[in-house]
This record gives structure tokens, sequence and C-alpha cells, in this order.
């Protein structure tokens, strides 16, 4: 029989091995962040080339303020490191740890999207910088907005594994479902990284 | 499926790493508001000297300091130093490529005006 | 033995139909079936479309179609051929094949497969129901702006372009974090990387390609859909808007596209020769390497599609030499192919016709590819029926041969059938006659001025002649696919049953029944070295081994049945229809797009919570 020449050392058939020391949900989480790289250049790519387009009405200079977004800033650094705290409380068995902080961070999600709707309130409404205005805007609020969304959804994701975890759903074997939450969290958050200098502090700075 | 993952980690980070890495962090995101305000804020007028110093490395300040951020949180808590090394390959090429998408179309755009990352070398 | 595997497959399932059963399957082969089926249809569609437009060229001064019904023809054409054709028929050997080459039991992620093929299958229906409205998208397959824009595109043709492509565009993200995956995770043990089959490292570099070219398009899609239905002007001059910027955009994920189009055909290419001249392929390793250095090189070429818009000296030079690189590993490929051929005791069987159709034709699309790579040449070709005679000498030379050819080598393995040797060979020699005088006499018009995409031409010009050469080869060429059909229908109702093993494989596909069962091996296979099974019959020291016995399948654990990849699908194709019927509206979102958005996270959120293991026999 063919098949059994090619494998005399048969072993249990339920067992899922992986040819990589990798669990495949967390290596397919690293491909996807790989692909997001791409998205998120485009973005910042085309804000570069438009942040002067703003013939008509205001630009830059004239919105951006530096205490909010660094607020922001903060509130994302902040709730990386809640994430990496969290997943080190699941995967050590220690509930109190893992609620504790991964509703810290669920709340740091919640505040950045506040912050987010509040500033483009505020850019529209008060410095009459609407979608269309100019190329200036059209780039600025696609780029942080699908940003945004993508603060948006984590904290989604983060807030269904709340709901689990406080239902002792999530025991270190299963800590994998957050590390892959916590890993795209990062991401986002190395994202607004690059976009709190590039976009906001070099705009300012000319 | 994850215990050998968990034991990799478990093994080479605690809080108090993590915490040290959340303090640097902060330090660096204070040091780009302040180099902001030092060269063309609020400071630059109580430090002249200053401000005319920075201020022709803005720009290449700031990308140090943000792809050093960069570097610690993925390297430590995305574990990529302590994690297989195909994946830092991984992300580590399209980064790569990334940027050079991002500094090819911006050459493209200011053909005749400067290469900007390089803080506007006139071509 | 059959019954008994027959029964397993339906124990658990127990009474559901067989529409149920194909609607919510999770079988990478059965999803690959669908790929192929749905994506021979749609090759079919496009190649009609050829047709027209052939029928309309055929003489000077001709009005069979109107214009506008002709852009849509020329548009719908390249899109479907690219996105709905090869891309999926490609897809298709990527879901049967991959898995049983690397001797896995599926994919890494069975219901995501289900999704990607939804997803497709939906965006093709979605772009094709545009032809029922009479509003086909229009503005050729690269939607330059400002030509696809409101104002010169006010209808919902380009609409119908931008959300299709979007929705395609997921898919093969989906996919390509899926294969990915699997690729590197799912490997047999002992097949290293540089054991793999040659077809599985193009797939892995094509996964590469598609996962950091497609982010790039969906972000300048949405910049289009944003001008289009939301009033923006990321493309639109009179706002200070950049169209260079779309053509940009595009092209960078435009020539990745086009090697994600070539790639998987060298790779099939390169599993039939060894195969068909008895020795293993010659350079294995410069092939792997030559492969990933295409898809580097790949990214640092788009702008020789743009040497016409006056980019300057320096980036023309630029995107010139880095084209003219690209020959360097392309000529290591074809010197491998014709080394692996040299010396075999060549089988002179259907799929080795198809393979050796394809270099030769592959080699004289890439020479007039060279031509175009020299900047100033490119300008007086750019545009012209020089470059649709190049793209299509390496898309349907390279492409469709290479796919054809595959279809030949593994129908066996799919259907249990072997296809009809004197069909298949008359099909060849029908399909190369009809595909050279189709499309080498467009060399000379192109050189002599006729301009690509143009409706009609004026007798007299030395177009006349060629042009009715090439529309006699379109019907060649076409009435070629009509013999692979009565093939196809001939087999089906009558074909030779086929052994596990009818061309003396190497690789672990032919060594499992024909067609596979659902868990793929009964036992899963140990590898120690390249072409696993050739490695097997030289230690047991025959030619053919025994045919394998179809076994219970007792024991094995296979992914259950799902419906929410077939749900979520729905639930953002109504979400992104919705914003494209909205524009009337103030509000962004109309209320179709927010249900369509509701059904997608609602589908998400319940497939994430379903239990995945559900389908172990209850013996």
């Amino acid at each position: 029989m063919t098949t059994a020449a090619l494998d005399l050392h048969a072993h249990d058939a339920g067992a899922h091995h992986t040819s990589m020391p990798v669990p495949s949900r967390k290596l397919a989480m690293w491909v996807f962040i790989a692909s997001e790289c791409m998205f998120f250049a485009t973005l910042i790519s085309t804000f570069v080339i438009y942040r002067d387009s703003h013939a008509k009405g205001p630009g830059p200079k004239d919105v951006f303020g530096v205490p909010l977004v660094t607020a922001g800033t903060a509130v994302l650094l902040f709730s990386s490191f809640f994430v990496v705290m969290a997943l080190n409380g699941a995967q050590q068995g220690d509930r109190k740890k893992l609620l504790r902080w991964l509703s810290l961070t669920v709340l740091c999600g919640v505040f950045f999207v506040g912050m987010q709707v509040y500033e483009f309130t505020h850019f529209v409404t008060e410095k009459h910088l609407g979608y269309t205005t100019n190329l200036f805007a059209s780039s600025f609020y696609t780029l942080t907005g699908f940003h945004g969304t993508h603060v948006a959804v984590g904290t989604l994701w983060l807030a269904t594994l709340l709901k689990d975890a406080w239902k002792g759903r999530i025991p270190p074997a299963k800590a994998l479902n957050l590390e892959i939450a916590a890993l795209y969290w990062h991401f986002v958050d190395v994202v607004w990284i690059i976009i709190f200098p590039v976009v906001y502090l070099m705009s300012l700075g000319r | 499926m994850s215990d050998h993952h968990a034991e990799g980690v478990g093994a080479h980070t605690a809080s108090a790493e993590y915490i040290r890495i959340a303090v640097v962090l902060f330090a660096l995101t204070a040091m780009e508001v302040l180099l902001y305000e030092a060269c063309f804020g609020h400071l630059k007028a109580s430090m002249p000297g200053l401000s005319t110093s920075l201020s022709p490395w803005f720009v290449q300040l700031l990308l140090v300091l943000s792809a050093f951020k960069f570097w610690l949180v993925a390297m430590f808590y995305m574990h990529l130093k302590f994690d297989l090394k195909v994946l830092q390959w991984l992300f580590g090429f399209s980064l790569v490529l990334a940027t050079i998408v991002i500094m090819a179309l911006f050459t493209l755009f200011t053909y005749n005006r400067t290469l900007w990352w390089w803080g506007g070398v006139p071509w | 033995m059959a019954t008994s595997a027959l029964e397993y497959g339906h124990a658990t399932a127990a009474k559901r139909s067989v529409l149920v059963e194909w609607l919510t399957t999770v079988d990478h082969k059965k999803i690959g079936i669908m790929y192929g089926a749905s994506a021979f249809i749609f090759f079919l569609i496009g190649g009609l479309e050829a047709l027209v437009i052939r029928t309309q060229l055929m003489r000077p001064d001709n009005h069979l179609v109107t214009p506008d019904f002709y852009n849509q023809l020329f548009t719908m054409h390249g899109t479907t051929m690219i996105f709905l054709a090869v891309m999926p028929i490609s897809a298709m050997f990527f879901n049967f094949f991959v898995p049983l080459l690397i001797g896995a039991r599926d994919v890494a992620f069975p219901r995501l497969n289900a999704m990607s093929l939804w997803i497709f299958i939906l965006g093709g229906l979605f772009l094709n129901f545009s032809f029922l409205l009479g509003a086909a998208p229009n503005g050729g397959w690269f939607g330059y702006a400002p030509l696809s824009s409101r104002m010169y595109a006010p209808g919902h043709n380009m609409d119908f372009w931008v959300i299709g492509l979007q929705i395609l565009g997921v898919a093969s993200l989906a996919a390509g974090v899926n294969f990915f995956t699997t690729i590197l995770n799912m490997r047999a043990r002992g097949m290293t990387l540089m054991r793999m089959p040659i077809f599985v490292w193009a797939v892995l570099v094509t996964q590469v390609l598609v996962l950091l070219s497609f982010p790039v398009i969906t972000v300048a899609l949405i910049y289009l859909m944003l001008d289009r239905t939301f009033g923006t002007s990321f493309f639109n001059l009179t706002a200070n808007g950049d169209p260079m910027l779309w053509q940009h955009l595009f092209w960078v994920f435009g020539h990745p596209e086009v090697y994600i189009l070539i790639l998987p055909a060298f790779g099939i290419v390169s599993e039939i020769l060894p195969v068909f001249a008895r020795k293993p392929l010659f350079g294995y390793s410069a092939m792997v390497f030559s492969m990933a250095f295409i898809a580097f090189l790949g990214f640092g070429v788009w702008s020789h599609h743009m040497f016409a818009t006056g980019m300057g000296p320096l980036a023309d030079s630029f995107f010139s030499l880095a084209t003219m690189l690209i020959a360097i590993p392309t000529g290591v490929k074809i010197f491998n192919w014709i080394g692996t051929l040299w010396g075999g005791s060549l089988q002179f069987k259907t799929p080795l016709y198809f393979a050796l159709g394809f270099i030769a034709m592959f080699i004289m699309g890439g020479l007039s590819g060279v031509i175009h790579a020299v900047a100033p040449a490119d300008l007086q070709q750019t545009d012209s029926y020089f470059v649709v005679a190049h793209f299509h000498y390496v898309l349907f030379g390279g492409s469709i041969f290479s796919l054809t050819a595959g279809a030949y080598y593994w129908w066996p393995k799919m259907f249990g059938k072997l296809l009809d040797e004197g069909l298949g060979k008359a099909h060849f020699w029908v399909m190369l006659a009809g595909f050279n005088l189709t499309f080498f006499p467009m060399h000379f018009v192109g050189l002599l001025g006729m301009p690509r995409r143009i409706y009609s031409y004026p007798a007299g010009l030395g177009f006349d002649t060629l042009n009715l050469l090439s529309t006699v080869g379109a019907f060649l060429l076409g009435s070629s696919f009509l013999i692979f059909s009565y093939n196809i229908i001939k087999t089906w109702r009558s074909g030779a049953q086929a052994p596990a093993d009818p061309w003396n494989g190497a690789t672990l596909e032919w060594s499992i029944p024909s067609p596979p069962q659902e868990w793929n091996f009964a036992v899963e296979p140990i590898v120690t070295e390249k072409d696993p099974l050739w490695g097997l019959k030289r230690a047991a020291g025959v030619k053919v081994l025994p045919e394998p016995p179809r076994v219970s399948g007792e024991g094995i654990h296979l992914p259950a049945p799902s419906w929410w990849p077939l749900i979520v699908s729905v639930g953002f194709l109504t979400f992104l229809v919705g914003i494209m019927v909205k524009h009337a509206s103030a509000f962004p979102f109309g209320p179709i797009s927010i249900a369509g958005f509701a059904i997608t996270l609602y589908g998400i959120y319940k497939w994430a919570y379903e239990p995945v293991d559900g389908h172990a026999p209850t013996t």
C-alpha cells in the first residue's frame, strides 16, 4: 500500500502538527499585518503628496493642535502596554490581572475613538475643514479615518475577548486568542507611531 | 499549540520589562513633542540657539525617534525578538517594501523639488 | 471500499442535500472545483466578448456594435480575463493541489477559503450583472482617471468596475493569507522548504505578490470610489488632484499583478516538464531563486507602463533598467526548462504539448516585452496594437497555455477520468494555430500605427488584411475551446477510469486514489527527498506502484461545513453595493450598506464562536 510505505510511523491522526513552531492563526495574523503595511504605506504616501494642496480652505497649520493629538498618542501607547500586561496575565492563568489590564485596554480604545470623533467634529465645525474642502482634508481624513476604523474594530474585538475573559473562557491554553488580537492592536499602535510625527508634527513644523 | 510559544515568551519577559519599555516609549514621545516645540513651537522664542541648531535636522530626528519607538513595540510588545525568525523576515520585508514605495512615490511627485527624507537636498 | 467512503461522507451531514453540501463545504477540493467551474464560465464570457470585438474590427468602417458598447466590451474583456478567468483558474489549482502536493488534509483556514470563493463568485456575478443594466464598465481595464471620474463617466458603469474590483480584491487577499500560512505551516513531516514541489513555490511567491500589491489597489479604488460617490477630488485636476497618482497606484499594483498571472503558470509547467521528460527538474534551486527575484523586482518596475507620461529622464532610466533586469531571472527559467527537456525521454502526451507551446509562445511574448523596456522605443509602441500583441503572447501564450496544460495533467486526479488524448492534441494544434493567427499580425498593425482600443479604422491604411487575419484566427482560437468543451463532456459521459498515477508522477498527489477521498491522505505522509514518489518507486524497484485502496476514514477529523462564509460574503457584497447606490442621499451610508455591514459583523461573530472540529465520524 502506497501511503503506508510513505509513512511507516503513522501518528495520531487527530493531532494537528504544524511545520513551523508557530500556530497557524498567529502566522496568519502576521501575514495580514505584513499586507496592511502596504495599505497604510499607500495612504501615508497620498497624504504626504497632498498635504500642501490647500489653496482653498485651511491647511495643516490652521487646524492641527499638538496637545490633543499628543494625548491620543499617549492613550494608544498606554493601551499597547496594557494589552501586553493582559496577555501576560492570560498566559499565567491570572484571571484578575487579565481582566484588569484588558478592561483598561478597551477603555483606551474607546477613548481614542472618542478623541478622533471630537477632533474631526472640531475640525469640521470650528475650523471649517470639510471632507471635500481641499485635498489636504480628504487625504488627512481618509488616512486617519481608516486608522480610526482599525482602532474601532480592534476595540470591538478586544471587548468580545473581555467578555470571554469575564466568563473564564480564556484559560492559559487559549491565551493565543488574546495574543492574536494583541498583535493586531500593537500594529495599529505602530501605525500611529508613524502617523503622529509624519502627519502632525512634520506638517506643523515647516 | 501555543505551549511552546508561551514558554518562550514567559522565560524572556516579565511585567517589569514591559513597564521599563513603556517608560522609554513615553520618554521618546515626550522628546518628539519637545523637539517640535523647541524648533517651531512655544519653546522656540525662549531658546533661539537650540532652535536654529536643531531645526535643520527636525525631520530626520523625528524619523529616528519614531523608528526607535516602532522598533521597541515590534520587538518587545509584539515579541518579535523572541519569536520565530521567519516572522521578523515577514514583517521586515514588507516594511522595507512599504518604505521604498513611499519614498519612490514621493520622489516621483516632487521630481523638481527635493528628496524630502534627506531634508531637502536640491536635485 | 468506495461505498464506505461515500457513507462516511454523508454520515454526519445526514440529510444535507447536494446543494447545501456544496454551499456550505469547506473542503479545498470542492472549493477548487467551484473556482474552476465558475472561472471557466467567466472565461467563455470573456472569450465571447473578444469575438465580438474581433468581428467589429474585421473590416474597415464597421458598425456592428455602437462605440459605447465597444468600450464596454474591451473593458470587460480585460477585466474578466484577468480577474475572473486567469486568477481564479490559477486559484483552482492552488486550492485543489497545494494541500495534496504538500501532504496536508486541507488548507490552514478552510472556512476562510470558502469565503474567498464566495466573494469571488459574487464579485464576478456583480460585475457581469452590469451588462443586464446596459451599464457595463467602459473606462478600460486600468480605469485611468479622469476618464473614470464622475464627470467623464457619469453612469453606473465605472461604479460596477470600482466596487467589483474591490470585492474581488478582498477575495484574493483572504486567499493570500490562507495559502501563505498553509504552505509555510501545513507541509508534511520532512518536507523542508527546498523539498517542496516547484508549483508550491510558485504559489508561495504569488501569494507574497498578492499580499503586498492588492492593498495598494484597494486604497486606489477607495479613492476613486470617494471621488465618484462622496465628491472628493483625489484624481480631479480642476481641484488640484493629480490623475498621475491613480496611474502610479494602479501600476504599483498592476505590475506585480502580471506576475500574479504568470508565476502559477511557470509553476505548472515546471511540474509537467520533469514528469514527461522522465527526469528531475533542471536547476531546482535556481528556479526558486529566480521566481523570488522576479517577484522582488516586480515591485520596482511599475512605471514602465507610464513612459509616455513624461516622468523625466531619471525615472525613465531607473524603470527601464529595472525592467531589463527582470529578463535575467526569466531567462534563467527558460534555460532551465530547456535543460529539463534536454536528454529526457519525452512522452508526447497532451500536457507536454501545451507545456512546450507555453515555452515557445512565452519566449516570443518575453522578447517583445524587452523591446518595451527601452523607453524611447516604448514611446513608439505604447497604446498601439503592438502592446496588445505583446501581452496576449505572455497572458494567453503564457498563462492560458500553461493552465490548459495543467488542466490536462491534473484532470484525472480531480475527476478520476482521463481526458481524451486525440481530442486534446487536436485542441492544442487548433489553439496554437488560432492563437498565432490572431495575435502575430497585431505586431504589424501596431507598428503600422493602429492604436489600441480603437473602435474602427478607415480603409487604405494597410490595416485591412491583417485585421481580417486576426479575426479569422480569433474564431479558430474560440473553436479550439469548443473542442476542449466537447472533450470534457465526452470524458464525463464515458471516459476511461483513471488510475491513481496515470503519468508516473513524482509528487504526493499521485500516491492517493483518483479522485482523492475527502481527507486526502489516509495517513499523513513523511517526505525525505524532492520528488518523493519517484524515490519511493526507485526504492521499490517498480515503475508503477500498486493502486492505493480507498479507506473508510474512521477517526480522521475534518473541519465541519459552515454557512457563515457564504453569509459573510453576501453581507460584504451588500455593504459595498449599498455604497454604490446611495449617492442621492446626503448621509454616506444608506440603509442597504448598514444592513450589509450588520450581516457581515454578525456573520464574523458567529463564525468566530462556531465549533471547528465537528465533522468527526460518530462511530
